[in-house]
């Protein structure tokens, strides 16, 4: 607590004070009767820039944005009832990815609290099983706790959203105030089994075959130098999972890329033959495993994880190790020795030469891979890339070459379509310096798209990449080959102007279709400053492969 | 199987978990919560408040089952859980409850 002159001030004079104490300069959120004593204060800041997102959805995601980019808790607000609904998808998606986020509500005053009030819905319970945390705050007082208590929750172990439920007349309680209290942070986990590190780097040292796998673990705990240093002493081929893409430069010579459904047929291949699977901060998704009896059969399993629940989860480990995977690593690369595995990674080497990821089209602009290929090149690594939901974001994620931790923002988890413009604007605004890419679809771009009227009136740094298939086109191929063809709801009959409705919201628009210089068009659009859309069709035919099926084993691929 | 009394079944399959809690309206909902969404049947259940009130303790008989390792976790995993202990189906908390439930 540190002191000062004591103050009478209002709940919601107080959440602001907090929140710009705890270091917060932007949110998002969208006003409403229950919320209206919190943003009349927020008036009244001059440290706080207060985003008017479209939709309350879009406020969410412009606070998953700003903590993906900048791994720090964000903050969106709703007012009480279809505001909040509207914020459950973006939290839920946060809890899917591990992703610290503060929401705060305004809820109707205590004293109709049960009575369906006008606008009333009951946040705090909706919200519990989607929250790592959540409050529904009692009284002014009880904020000069909570709202701290938020944000270290939201930060500490492994991260996560946090909602605070404040109903109105707790925001117009008027009390005195002389002390504040530290502003909310992560605080330690405790230090790893050192017995247990110590077995773990004896099962490194004596395997044959080993891979390391590394999850979104490694990103959130700022290890991914570690991880690419342990990978290194000890010649370890490494796999990513979605979530982790950006943690070890792809094009680096012992990275595979990212493993699973469609991840390539020699990095799920490699995997099949391992006999020691070294897992930093990954939880074993079923989208990462497939069928999991049939996932690493002979590998013996360290899984390394500070959440006690994912060990031994989906997959008993041999050795699991609790702990946060940078102090983990720290500890276990000094006694890891340092060899050249000739044999594996000649083995390994010789998988990529015979099964690598195969990108028909690489050197066609107009092509998925190709499109993929161009922005990059027009590119460096200081761009950050997110995504939407579906095929464009695994071409996206099989072809772009990340290699910055934080570069890559993409809704896992949970694969929310509709994630990807307003991630994107959070990223923009929480580092305007960069460029932010967003790669979506004709689907998913409509989930959202009120948020080109906040990217242009905020002036973001966006680019928008729509390839357009007319298409819900991971649909569309999952019908092709699992449903017989029966393609059914996922062929659009009417297709908006794309290019108009960029322009009627203010954004720069251009068509590569139309552009008789593609590559000099998209280079133009990626260097131009504030939001820009880049359209461009794609064949409706165009696969995601290889691929492997739901419920299958990762040997099993199809096509690639 | 049939030569097992209605106590011993019990004792094979049942698990009785002792919860610390914080003593607040939402409480209960975060820890039952945990259960129903994963279709985890809770077959009993006591909770009072301790001391002064500001910690409540839970009881819960739930049947023994692979997911229970996981289960347990999770609830660990609840900020306002302070603490959990596993103890065998027979213990006395929900026996000396038996009177009311016949
Ligand atoms: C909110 C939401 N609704 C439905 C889905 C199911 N879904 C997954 S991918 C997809 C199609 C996405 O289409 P589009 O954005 O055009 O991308 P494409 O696959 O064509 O690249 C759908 C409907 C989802 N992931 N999210």
């Amino acid at each position: 607590m540190s002191s000062n002159k004591t103050e009478t001030l209002s709940g919601a004079q107080i959440v602001v004070r907090l929140l710009e104490r705890q270091g917060v300069r932007t949110l998002s959120g969208i006003p409403g009767g229950a919320i209206l004593p919190i943003y009349d204060a927020l008036s009244q800041s001059t440290l706080i820039h207060h985003v008017l997102a479209r939709h309350e959805q879009g406020a969410g995601f412009f606070a998953q944005g700003m903590a993906r980019a900048t791994g720090l808790p964000a903050v969106c607000m709703a007012s009480s009832g279809p505001g909040a609904t509207n914020l459950v998808t973006a939290i839920a998606d946060a809890k899917l990815d591990s992703i610290p986020l503060v929401a705060i509500t305004g809820q109707v005053p205590k004293s109709m609290i049960g009575t369906d009030a006008f606008q009333e819905v009951d946040t705090y319970g909706l919200t519990i099983p989607i929250t790592k945390h959540n409050f529904l705050v009692g009284s002014a007082e009880e904020l000069l706790d909570v709202i701290p208590h938020a944000f270290r929750l939201a930060a500490s172990g492994r991260p996560g959203p946090v909602l605070v439920d404040i109903p109105k007349d707790v925001q117009n309680q008027r009390i005195e105030v002389s002390e504040w209290p530290e502003p909310g942070v992560a605080v330690p986990v405790p230090v790893a089994d050192t017995g247990r590190i110590a077995s773990a780097a004896a099962m490194i040292n004596e395997a044959e075959r080993p891979i390391l796998y590394l999850g979104g673990g490694v990103v959130h705990s700022g290890a991914s130098a570690l991880a690419v240093a342990l990978a290194e002493k000890a010649s370890l081929p490494s796999v990513m999972t979605l979530m982790a893409l950006g943690a070890m430069p792809v094009d680096h010579p012992l990275s595979l890329g990212m493993l699973g459904m469609h991840g390539a047929r020699c990095t799920n291949l490699a995997l099949d033959e391992c006999d020691l699977l070294i897992a930093v901060g990954a939880r074993f998704d079923d989208r990462a495993t497939g069928k999991v009896a049939a996932f690493c059969p002979q590998a013996k399993i360290i899984h390394i994880d500070i959440d006690p629940s994912e060990l031994d989860k989906v997959k008993t480990a041999h050795v699991g190790i609790m702990g946060d995977v940078r102090n983990v690593l720290e500890q276990l690369t000094p006694q890891v020795k340092a060899i050249i595995r000739a044999p594996w990674l000649t083995r390994v080497a010789e998988l990529k030469t015979n099964h690598p990821l195969r990108m028909p089209g690489i050197d066609d602009p107009r092509t998925p891979y190709g499109l993929i290929r161009a922005v990059a090149d027009c590119l460096d690594d200081e761009a950050t890339i997110a995504t939407d939901v579906g095929q464009h974001q695994m071409w996206v994620a099989q072809a772009y070459p990340l290699r910055r931790p934080r570069q890559w923002l993409t809704s896992g988890g949970l694969g929310t379509m509709g994630f990807g413009l307003p991630a994107a604007i959070g990223a923009a605004l929480a580092e305007p310096e960069r460029t932010v890419v967003c790669f979506t679809g004709d689907g998913s771009i409509l989930m959202n798209v009120q948020e080109f009227a906040t990217a242009a009136e905020e002036d973001a740094n966006v680019k928008v990449v729509l390839m357009n298939n007319a298409s819900l086109g991971l649909v569309f191929q999952q019908q092709t080959l699992f449903y017989g063809e029966r393609i059914f709801a996922s062929k659009y009959k009417g297709m908006p102007d794309f290019i108009k409705v960029a322009e009627g919201f203010g954004w720069q628009a251009l068509d590569l279709d139309q552009a008789s210089d593609p590559l000099a068009a998209l280079g133009k659009a990626l260097h131009s400053r504030g939001p820009v859309l880049i359209h461009v069709s794609i064949d409706m035919r165009e696969q995601v492969l290889p691929m492997v099926a739901p419920g299958a084993a990762n040997k099993d691929m199809i096509g690639g | 199987m049939n030569a097992n009394t209605k106590t011993e079944n019990q004792a094979l399959s049942r698990t009785v978990l002792e919860l610390d809690v914080n003593n607040h309206a939402g409480v209960m909902s975060h820890v039952v919560g945990l259960f129903s969404r994963r279709a985890y049947n809770v077959e009993g259940i006591l909770v009072m408040p301790v001391g002064n009130g500001e910690t409540s303790r839970i009881w819960l008989m739930v049947n023994e089952e692979a997911r229970l390792e996981q289960m347990v976790k999770q609830v660990e995993k609840l900020e306002d859980v302070l603490a959990v202990r596993r103890h065998g189906a027979t213990h006395e908390v929900f026996e000396r409850m038996e009177e009311y439930f016949r």
